[in-house]
């Protein structure tokens, strides 16, 4: 930070402490309402879901070699295996869209091409595995469902456009050496990585597991019965093969990518769910915008609801998870189902400064063609669901 | 020596230019450390993956923090 950013920063801190009337009873009600808010997402969803999130995400950085994935990113590799991957490799490749840029400039400049490279550029932040589950543990499986298949299409989709609109153009690329991570020696078969990861899922899915109806018979209300017994067991298989399958130094960076990534994300996301709570408030509890503002805009699944969250999540900046919070407020005021999933396929892929990095390296005319096709795309596929679900 | 350490300013690109600076000083070799974070600059090297070390123009690590040992050892050649 520059130290003049440091003294604005103070500056507007203090003029807010200043002037901002504390005691008036919305202000109060707002100020409470985050806390609360906070204190729910402590409760309820640190230790059973975000905990584990981090650890599968520690794993797939450290284990999962980045260098098998950008082979299929290479100026020669097939294209419908690079639409295939640049669609799903957001999950193995990238928490944060500090790393998506650099990547998506050099498959652009000296690989597959722009439609590859900005296929990748949208599916990288928005499905990672941490987002998907957040997503779904919050705003409900249909939710995370819709978003993780929605995220999937919109990147070959939007992939394939562009490379239709600018294909006249595409030949301009310079081809050159090439440098990908390096594979690293594998220790274990890829039927052990695999079970490790599937196991960690599977202590997520369980620990996670939501109280069923109250009434409700079957396997649901059996399996909620058992589950901590479930993840106990697993957790000793899980114990199991770390001991058995990993060396000292592999566990040791397992964890340091694990500490890494809480360290850069559980700061923003409580900030998130401070400024969602304070602004909006839990569901069925109001706080400082007023529901009613917030049902005529985003209400029901109109074009126009649709849109205008569209819109509002290609120009907003989501910190790595933040959209979550922020849109389980918007739910609880009155958004409908439409519109917030509209919003999260907009969202977390752009923001107004992640369009000035893009824009340097694609240019104003692809890039606003880019953003074009997002905002269309998050609105219709917004009245679908919506359409669907409500 | 010309060394370039490119990274658009993630912790693990701060982390390497840290063990850069260590590794020269330690060493003794006279070297220009240059941080890289334009995008571009960086595809211009091919790298897919930061943060990516580049010494005298040659690419010697991409998308991991190199150790201290190995730095060390691309200066001595």
């Amino acid at each position: 930070m520059k130290e003049r950013n440091k003294l604005l920063l103070i500056v507007g801190v203090f003029i807010a402490a200043y002037y901002v009337p504390w005691t008036h009873p919305v202000i109060r009600q707002s100020g409470l309402e985050a806390f609360l808010m906070l204190q729910e997402y402590a409760r309820e969803h640190v230790l059973t879901c975000l905990i584990p999130a981090f650890f599968i995400a520690g794993a797939i950085a450290v284990f999962v070699s980045q260098g098998s994935v950008l082979k299929y990113f290479g100026a020669q590799a097939n294209k419908i295996l690079s639409y295939s991957v640049a669609s799903v490799s957001g999950t193995i490749l990238a928490v944060c869209s500090c790393t998506v840029l650099p990547l998506f400039a050099g498959i652009y400049t000296r690989g597959a091409g722009i439609g590859p490279a900005t296929a990748f550029l949208y599916s990288g932040p928005a499905i990672n595995v941490l987002a998907i589950t957040l997503t779904a543990k919050i705003l409900g499986w249909q939710l995370g469902l819709a978003r993780a298949v929605g995220a999937v299409v919109f990147a070959i989709v939007t992939g394939l456009l562009m490379a239709l609109i600018f294909r006249r153009d595409d030949a301009a690329r310079t081809t050159g050496q090439i440098y990908v991570p390096d594979e690293g020696v594998k220790e274990r078969t890829l039927l052990q990585d695999a079970l490790y990861i599937g196991t960690m899922v599977l202590i997520l899915i369980f620990a996670a597991f939501a109280k069923p109806a109250p009434g409700s018979t079957g396997l649901w209300p059996a399996i909620f019965a058992t589950k901590w017994y479930i993840t106990v067991a697993l957790l000793v298989v899980l114990a199991f093969m770390v001991k058995a399958w990993f060396t000292g130094d592999e566990r040791k960076s397992w964890i340091e990518a694990t500490w890494g990534f809480m360290k850069q994300i559980f700061p923003l996301l409580a900030g998130g769910v401070l400024v969602a709570g304070f602004m909006l408030g839990r569901p069925g509890h109001p706080a400082l915008i007023p529901e009613q503002w917030i049902a005529s805009l985003l209400g029901g699944n109109s074009f126009q609801a649709n849109f205008i969250a569209a819109l509002a999540g290609a120009l907003m900046y989501f910190a790595t998870l933040t959209e979550v919070p922020i849109l389980q407020g918007l739910l609880g005021s009155g958004m409908g189902q439409g519109p917030a999933l509209a919003l999260l396929l907009a969202g977390p892929a752009l923001s107004l400064p992640n369009m000035l990095v893009i824009g340097s390296v694609l240019g104003l005319k692809k890039t606003a063609t880019f953003c074009g096709i997002i905002v269309v795309m998050s609105t219709i596929a917004g009245m679908l669901y919506g359409a669907c679900f409500a | 020596m010309e060394i370039k350490v490119l990274g658009p300013g993630c912790p693990k690109c701060q982390q390497t230019e840290k063990v850069v600076k260590e590794a020269v000083a330690e060493s003794g070799v006279a070297a220009n450390i240059e941080k890289v974070t334009d995008v571009m600059k960086i595809a211009g090297y091919g790298v897919f993956g930061t943060p990516a070390v580049v010494v005298d123009g040659e690419v010697k690590s991409v998308g991991k923090i190199p150790s201290k040992a190995d730095v060390v050892s691309w200066l001595k050649k």
